[in-house]
């Protein structure tokens, strides 16, 4: 027998108990783990953007486009590799529910898709897209879930940009990693400036926003300075930002869920805490008169700290280990339940080794004053407990 | 005369109870020779406890010394009397005061675990002692499947199980019919004389006192004389 296999009989004594704590733990683990998943994936965008490309937009707001004509201008400055440009388009299929709304994007078909390395599309769909006006690319996620399949035309209604409008599907996009999102839908921007001319000629001609390939990550600052200096007098002024701030722009809008998230996925550790603590210092407080025969026998101070804090951290682990494992299905039905509202849910890696990390912790701290009270008490006087 | 195992020196030991002192031993000597079985008597209060854990080094003196076996504990520090409580002391308590989820074979076992032995050595110790106790063949059952008298020849095994130098047993038939006291005190007298273990045993009962070969009385904290 060894001191392991007495703190594993320890914490079977009372097997309800043990159970109900390791289960709280587990459940509050779970929901720490959950919490981080979701601050997580809503950063998601901000984590796999590219520190090579800038955003231009217009200096107001994103939703004021910015005239084609400074495509050229901003290719000529140097240090810029490439430019592409892309509108929000938006519109509703089927009905204006969020269960089928999916980012719709109008792009530059030369070279948009090629700045973005992330989007993996077979060449020959790629082809094609490039010859059909109004053809679109769309990510493997939204293809599986209204099952489309190439060749499938996708019937719009147009909000922003009023009217009936129809694209085929020509290309499927996957995502080069589980951090990509496969939730888009990409159209030729000349398809709808061909429409726009037809329909509002005044809205022709203009783009969302740029997307600037620089040759040195290191020169993003320069580069968008020198973009947003050739724009400073023209009436459509310009913002440039690395796409990884354009992109933070966006979460910031709700930044005050996203704090009270991870300040509630704080607190839920704080409970952990204090339920496991409950639980170690009933049991050691019951074990008093068994710690004064151990400690009678020779073992030392040390031994009993090891056994007290042995069997915090044992419920510990097993709560964390059982609460990252719930975690793991929740996410999957979240994903496949909400694969626009959340394009890349994923339990990353850093979630699972801070829930362990927090829940050994918790093992640890749990134990710290139940443990050093059994290891200080006189054989004497724990002899005289009631056990 | 044999040479005295247990030399106990002038020891005081007084309690607080938060600003009072009480007074339990005062400048008590007495000396144990190797091999005797002795019983202290006296009424409650009388300090025979406290005499009995300062000899089994689980209590500290206020002032004088305790040699036992040429080791004087009073100066050892709590980690080395740990150690030394492990190889030279076998304790038989009142309650038994056995673990509740550990068979009679694991808490046997128990000292061992602070030794060295391998995992043959081991349970050759544990399957010796039980056998010595009688109880070889209730080595997986739990204490609360056992009686009073055979939780307490558990106990007794587990005290033995190390070869201690002295085994100091504190009021070991308190608990028990007569029936069962009775055994007890026959297997205390078998470990006295078949395995020349010195014993010292506190005890209300006179009964039990007459096992032993000295029985030495305490009262306020004196030891009387013989």
């Amino acid at each position: 027998m060894r001191i392991l296999k007495l703190v594993s009989k320890n914490l079977l004594r009372h097997k309800l108990r043990t159970f109900l704590t390791v289960l709280g733990l587990a459940f509050a683990v779970f929901a720490f783990g959950f919490l981080r998943t979701i601050v997580t994936a809503w950063y998601s965008g901000v984590e796999s953007s590219s520190t090579s490309r800038l955003i231009t937009r217009h200096a107001v707001s994103f939703i004021y486009p910015l005239p084609l004509s400074y495509r050229d201008q901003i290719g000529k400055i140097p240090g810029v590799s490439s430019v592409s440009y892309a509108y929000w388009f938006q519109g509703v299929y089927k009905d204006n529910t969020f269960d089928n709304f999916f980012p719709r994007f109008a792009i530059d078909a030369e070279n948009f898709l090629e700045m973005y390395p992330e989007f993996v599309i077979p060449f020959d769909q790629l082809e094609t897209f490039k010859k059909e006006r109004n053809s679109c690319i769309v990510g493997k996620k939204i293809m599986e879930k209204y099952s489309w399949k190439i060749g499938d035309v996708i019937p719009i209604d147009g909000d922003i940009f009023p009217g009936k409008w129809e694209f085929v599907i020509r290309g499927i996009y996957r995502g080069k990693d589980r951090t990509t999102d496969e939730t888009q839908m990409f159209f030729q921007w000349s398809y709808l400036e061909e429409q726009l001319k037809q329909r509002t000629p005044y809205r022709s001609g203009q783009v969302g926003w740029y997307t600037i390939k620089i040759a040195n990550a290191n020169d993003a600052a320069t580069v968008s300075e020198n973009v947003d200096a050739l724009f400073v007098n023209s009436s459509a002024k310009t913002k440039t930002e690395t796409e990884k701030a354009f992109q933070q722009g966006f979460v910031s809008l709700s930044s005050a869920i996203l704090t009270s998230m991870e300040v509630i996925s704080y607190v839920i550790i704080g409970i952990i805490l204090l339920v496991l603590a409950n639980t170690i210092i009933m049991s050691a407080r019951e074990r008093i008169r068994e710690y004064a025969v151990l400690k009678t026998l020779g073992f030392t101070s040390g031994h009993i700290i090891g056994l007290v804090a042995g069997e915090s951290l044992i419920i510990a682990a097993i709560g964390g280990c059982l609460g990252i494992a719930f975690t793991f299905p929740m996410a999957a039905a979240v994903a496949s339940g909400f694969p626009t509202m959340f394009p890349v849910f994923n339990v990353e890696l850093s979630t699972i080794v801070l829930a362990m990390t927090f829940s050994l912790l918790v093992g640890v701290l749990a134990s710290i004053f139940p443990a050093v009270r059994a290891a200080r008490i006189k054989i004497v006087d724990g002899l005289r407990q009631i056990g | 005369m044999a040479e005295a195992i247990v030399q106990v020196h002038n020891v005081t030991k007084i309690y607080k109870r938060d600003k009072m002192e009480i007074p339990v031993l005062q400048n008590i000597t007495i000396d144990v020779p190797e091999g005797e079985f002795l019983a202290l008597m006296g009424p409650s209060g009388s300090g025979k406890t406290t005499l009995l854990n300062l000899i089994a080094g689980i209590d500290r003196p206020n002032s004088g010394s305790i040699v036992i076996a040429g080791t004087d504990i009073s100066t050892l520090k709590d980690s080395a009397l740990a150690k030394w409580r492990s190889r030279h002391v076998g304790f038989v308590f009142q309650f038994y005061n056995l673990l509740p989820v550990l068979t009679a074979y694991e808490n046997v076992e128990l000292p061992l675990l602070l030794t060295h032995l391998s995992k043959k050595e081991k349970r050759e110790h544990v399957e010796m002692a039980l056998n010595v106790v009688g109880l070889s063949d209730r080595m997986k059952h739990y204490p609360k499947q056992l009686s009073g008298g055979q939780e307490q020849r558990v106990a007794i095994a587990r005290a033995i199980v190390t070869d201690p130098t002295i085994i100091v047993a504190d009021e070991p038939t308190g608990d028990l019919d007569k029936k069962s006291a009775d055994e007890i005190l026959l297997l205390m007298e078998r470990l006295n004389s078949e395995f020349k273990k010195t014993i010292v045993m506190v005890t209300h009962d006179p009964h039990a006192a007459e096992k032993a070969h000295v029985i030495r009385h305490l009262e306020k904290g004196d030891l009387l004389d013989k």
